[in-house]
């Protein structure tokens, strides 16, 4: 059974950021991007939400669907949840209470970090770890651009990734508790949360696996550090200590790599960054990687802490959970000192329903018009250079192939061709360069000291 | 029908598995079936390691039609002396080297004739060894 869901992508375009270069579409790891007419197109179906495009562009033209932080006004209650890394992207010489206080100020009325209490997903992925009797590992279900990647391009995978929500989802379902037994219904309770990346967004606004995000909005941590910065100084901090309370080591580190594998006593692996994740599934689809029983894959290189969306640098990010975490109780201590997990009967809301896949079909769903599209893309190969310049708009030769092969595409898109058939007189070069100037926007080749490295260093 | 063409090395393990993960991309990108894609996977997996382990080099060929693939694996090698004995299961000639590093537990024949719908093998004794593989696509 496939999913019939389409994806949804939180990603925007602004056209008139946009200057159309090729930085985007050369680093995209499923080649989901084109230019065509003037203007990026992302193939829907291709993309994973990774936001590698993001933190790529020069012209800082790929937008984000965030929500406005006016949106909380409609709440009598209004939660703020947070990952741990948003927290470490403010300067140590803050206090905890500090941060918490100025968060409040900002009109939330409760703020929480959402990896408490983390011992129910540590107790649950212990549980699927040991129901898995396959040969395969079960794969992390955290990191929403892997989700998606094994859904499209690893389809015989997805019954093995682990049926867990993430973080934010636990949270919400604790949050919602702990006001409920306030007396505070949860129709009065906003929940806003605050996405590290493109691929949360993505996750909370879409949920893979579930019926409805519990999550009323998406907040952007750029924005939200620059507001918590402007006042933090002013700011009297009051005991908070009640928001962190079920905080632990454990949490804290949850979203780093490892964070996941660290305390497992199985056989555990962690990969981080989109292309060795990609490289990690190949190898497990191919059944070359065994006796290993929990596979935590991350699309970003240093994993949460490099979420595109923080304003601070990944490995400082890294630095200051780790010392953070020293000061936390350990959450299987606690457990231990409790003697059960208090928080068991959260368990069931955080399973996830069975994740489908929806496998990307390149050439079409018909086999037989599959094979001869492929066909035509290989003797295509044939004639196209293999530079790999994306000048045509496609990232590579074969990407551009495969777009003809398709019908999405023209043998007059590549430069190399329209120059050979100029030079055997098939084309009068009035005619390529209007043909390039439909890809690529009319003016796009009249002189521009606005660009970046030429009179102008901003954007 | 897509061709795919590849040159095997003869005692190059690192390399092994290369033409079947290759074959495999492909056969995925054509939307076949997952169970039929892992059969023609394996036994092409286990003809490209006869090669790796017992010849000195080799060719693959894989013609992908809409109804079947078809592969066609030939080798300059030892030649297999006794297709029979080939056949069984556990029975094996490779080297102790060879096995140290994980192969030649004498699966190789008998699995590529459990995946695939035909097997033919042609095989001259001090020159070299083909197989002629096919696989239906026709029924999952």
């Amino acid at each position: 059974m496939y999913s019939d869901q389409p994806f949804y992508h939180a990603l925007i375009i602004d056209d008139q950021k946009c200057i159309r270069c090729t930085h985007c579409l050369k680093v995209c790891p499923t080649e989901a991007i084109r230019i065509v007419d003037g203007r990026v197109e992302i193939k829907e179906e291709r993309c994973v939400d990774c936001g590698e495009c993001v933190r790529a562009c020069p012209q800082k033209a790929i937008g984000i669907d965030h929500d406005d932080l006016g949106l909380m006004n409609n709440f009598k209650y209004r939660v703020l949840l947070f990952p741990s890394v948003f927290f470490a992207q403010f300067p140590e010489r803050l206090s905890e209470d500090q941060v918490y206080t100025a968060l409040m100020e900002l009109g939330f009325t409760h703020a929480y970090e959402v990896e408490q209490p983390i011992t129910v997903l540590k107790e649950l992925i212990r549980k699927t770890v040991k129901e898995n009797t396959s040969p395969f590992p079960t794969i992390s279900s955290f990191c929403p651009a892997i989700v998606r990647l094994i859904q499209s391009q690893y389809p015989s995978l997805t019954s093995y990734i682990a049926k867990v929500k993430a973080p934010h989802d636990l949270a919400a379902h604790y949050v919602l508790d702990n006001l409920s037994a306030q007396g505070i219904a949860p129709a009065e309770v906003g929940l806003f949360y605050v996405t590290p990346c493109v691929a949360k967004i993505a996750a909370v606004r879409k949920p893979v696996g579930e019926t409805k995000s519990i999550i009323s909005g998406v907040i952007s941590p750029g924005e939200l550090y620059n507001k918590v910065m402007a006042i933090i100084d002013d700011i009297e901090p009051a005991d908070c200590s009640d928001f962190r309370k079920e905080l632990t080591k454990e949490g804290i580190q949850w979203s780093l790599t490892h964070g996941e594998t660290w305390w497992q006593n199985s056989k555990t692996m962690a990969a981080d960054g989109i292309h060795n994740a990609i490289k990690m599934l190949e190898r497990i689809e191919n059944e070359e990687i065994e006796n290993i029983d929990f596979l935590e894959l991350r699309a970003c290189d240093r994993s949460c802490a490099a979420g595109v969306l923080l304003p601070q640098n990944r490995f400082l990010t890294v630095q200051r959970l780790k010392s953070r975490a020293r000061r936390f109780p350990s959450a299987e201590k606690k457990m231990q000192a409790e003697g059960n997990n208090p928080f068991e009967h959260l368990e069931f809301k955080v399973v996830t329903d069975e994740i489908l896949p929806r496998p990307l079909q390149r050439f079409g769903p018909d086999i037989a018009k599959a094979i001869t599209r492929m066909q035509r893309a290989r003797s295509i190969m044939c004639h196209l250079p293999g530079i790999d310049c994306g000048a045509c708009g496609a990232p590579t030769c074969q990407a551009l192939a495969e777009d003809m092969a398709n019908g999405e595409a023209r043998m007059s898109d590549c430069i190399f061709i329209q120059q050979l058939w100029q030079k055997d007189g098939k084309v009068p070069p009035e005619k390529a360069f209007q043909r390039m100037e439909k890809k690529w926007g009319e003016k796009r080749f009249d002189p521009d000291c606005t660009k970046i490295g030429a009179k102008n260093e901003s954007n | 029908m897509v061709t795919l063409k590849f040159n095997i090395e003869g005692g190059n393990f690192s390399k092994a598995g290369y033409a079947s993960s290759q074959v495999k991309k492909t056969l995925k990108q054509l939307n076949i079936h997952q169970s039929l894609i892992k059969n023609i996977v394996v036994a092409l997996y286990e003809a490209e390691v006869n090669i790796v382990a017992h010849a000195y080099k080799g060719t693959i060929q894989v013609d992908i039609a809409p109804t079947d693939v078809s592969m066609l694996v030939s080798d300059e090698g030892p030649g297999i002396e006794n297709i029979d004995l080939a056949m069984q299961e556990g029975f094996s000639t490779a080297s102790a080297e060879v096995r140290q590093m994980g192969f030649g537990a004498g699966m190789g024949l008998p699995n590529i004739k459990k995946n695939v719908d035909e097997m033919y093998i042609d095989t001259v004794v001090g020159k070299g060894t083909s197989l002629k593989l096919k696989k239906m696509l026709n029924n999952v």
